[in-house]
């Protein structure tokens, strides 16, 4: 794989249909259950109640720039596994997966797991 | 060896190992695996397999405690864990004409009746108070419960707050002249281990469970705490509003929770209401404006 695909802003959308639902804090009925994963750059990790969110630019098949926003669990749960105030890095490349998209198409969802640049994991596993 | 050998050495080490180094810092720590914490980050040994424990101390409920066997167990999403909302007919509430039709007034964001967050109307989402009996029917997490001669005192992981219930002998108020989002409560001992309470006076504006069952000005709160043996309380609920509900019901039966060390320091976990007006700008509006667009 080369350099510039490795960093390269590619979205990659698997549209995976899964069950179950999400703990959160304001309801999941907005989110269906497709899957994305989204190849992009850390702009912020915003660590709050009752919602903590990846903010990430990526770049769509046309070569604009889309602001990503990712949900998250509550700090007090994903402390648990791992993941904390200090986990991301603006400016850093991440690989993002989602389980539950915006109804509505924006690029909203859900997060389930996070590839580091350095290759590290952060996920809560099996749960959720 | 020179120091500047020993400098260089701890460089390479440095740029050859970075996961390594990475590693003890606490902005890259193992993931994917369920290592409970407590508030000052330290590591809570998980809940021993079998059960067997001390003989309880006589009428004394003091100490931190937590859902057991998840401290996650408590979260109840959907609704507490006897009556979540999901349709099936074992968990139909007897809700009378009035409690049906304000439940479907109440907009959530869970359960059988949720709707986008653009559209819910749960008063918890804006950071109102979480009131009674909510508190304990959404996101029980760890409690601290302190005792004295004259009341029980449960301090709340779940938005940070905390009940007083009284025992010095006092009844519940005849007449409620200020609702309270927490009500009023007294408690006696009904055996040597196990402690009941009532709750009453509590604000309408609340919601029972995290799926927006309501209740009127006549709901009253019975709550059974049983401690089973040393590391163990059982904790019931029983739900009473002649205006909501043709007849009583439990939320919780013998929900467990499990005595936690002297030292668990219980998290933080703050409703903030300019993190949650962040939380609705980002998301809810942004899904309002997403939808008036497609319709234009």
């Amino acid at each position: 794989m080369s350099h510039r695909l490795v960093t390269g802003f590619l979205v990659s959308v698997a549209l995976l249909s899964i069950s179950g639902s999400l703990f959160a804090h304001h309801g999941n009925a907005a989110y269906d259950n497709k899957t994305v994963t989204v190849k992009g750059t850390v702009t912020a990790w915003v660590w709050t109640n009752p919602h903590s969110f990846l903010k990430f630019d990526a770049k769509d098949e046309k070569g604009n720039v889309v602001h990503w926003l990712g949900e998250w669990n509550a700090p007090s749960t994903l402390i648990n596994f791992g993941i904390t105030a200090k986990s991301f890095k603006t400016g850093e490349e991440v690989t993002v997966t989602m389980t539950g998209m915006s109804k509505t198409g924006q690029p909203v969802g859900r997060v389930t797991k996070v590839i580091l640049p350095d290759g590290q994991e952060l996920s809560m596993g099996s749960e959720r | 060896m020179s120091n500047r050998f020993v400098t260089a050495a701890i460089l390479v080490a440095v740029l050859a190992f970075p996961a390594l180094t990475r590693a003890q810092t606490t902005d890259r720590r193992e993931s994917g695996k369920n290592i409970h914490r407590d508030g000052w980050d330290r590591i809570v040994p998980p809940a021993p397999k079998d059960q067997k424990s001390e003989p309880a101390p006589v009428r004394d409920l003091t100490g931190i405690w937590e859902p057991t066997p998840g401290y996650r167990d408590g979260v109840f999403a959907t609704g507490p864990k006897e009556y979540p909302s999901d349709s099936k007919p074992e968990h139909e509430l007897p809700f009378t004409p009035l409690g049906l039709k304000t439940w479907k007034e109440h907009k959530p964001g869970f359960g059988t009746t949720a709707v986008p967050i653009a559209e819910n109307n749960d008063p918890f989402d804006i950071c109102d108070p979480i009131g009674f009996p909510r508190l304990e029917l959404f996101n029980l997490r760890a409690i601290q419960i302190f005792q004295s001669k004259s009341q029980v005192a449960i301090v709340y992981q779940n938005d940070q707050v905390w009940r007083n219930i009284w025992m010095d002998g006092r009844e519940l108020p005849k007449e409620i002249l200020e609702p309270r989002w927490y009500g009023y409560s007294v408690g006696k001992w009904v055996d040597d281990y196990t402690f009941v309470t009532e709750t009453v006076g509590l604000d309408e504006r609340t919601w029972i469970d995290n799926v927006g069952r309501p209740h009127s000005d006549e709901l009253k709160v019975t709550e059974t705490w049983h401690r089973v043996n040393h590391d163990i309380l059982e904790f019931t609920m029983t739900i009473d509003d002649p205006k909501m509900f043709t007849k009583p019901w439990n939320p919780l039966n013998k929900f467990r929770m499990r005595l936690q060390p002297e030292w668990f320091d219980i998290r933080e976990m703050i409703c903030s209401a300019s993190e949650a007006q962040e939380y609705n700008k980002t998301v809810a509006e942004q899904v309002v404006a997403d939808k008036n667009a497609k319709k234009k």
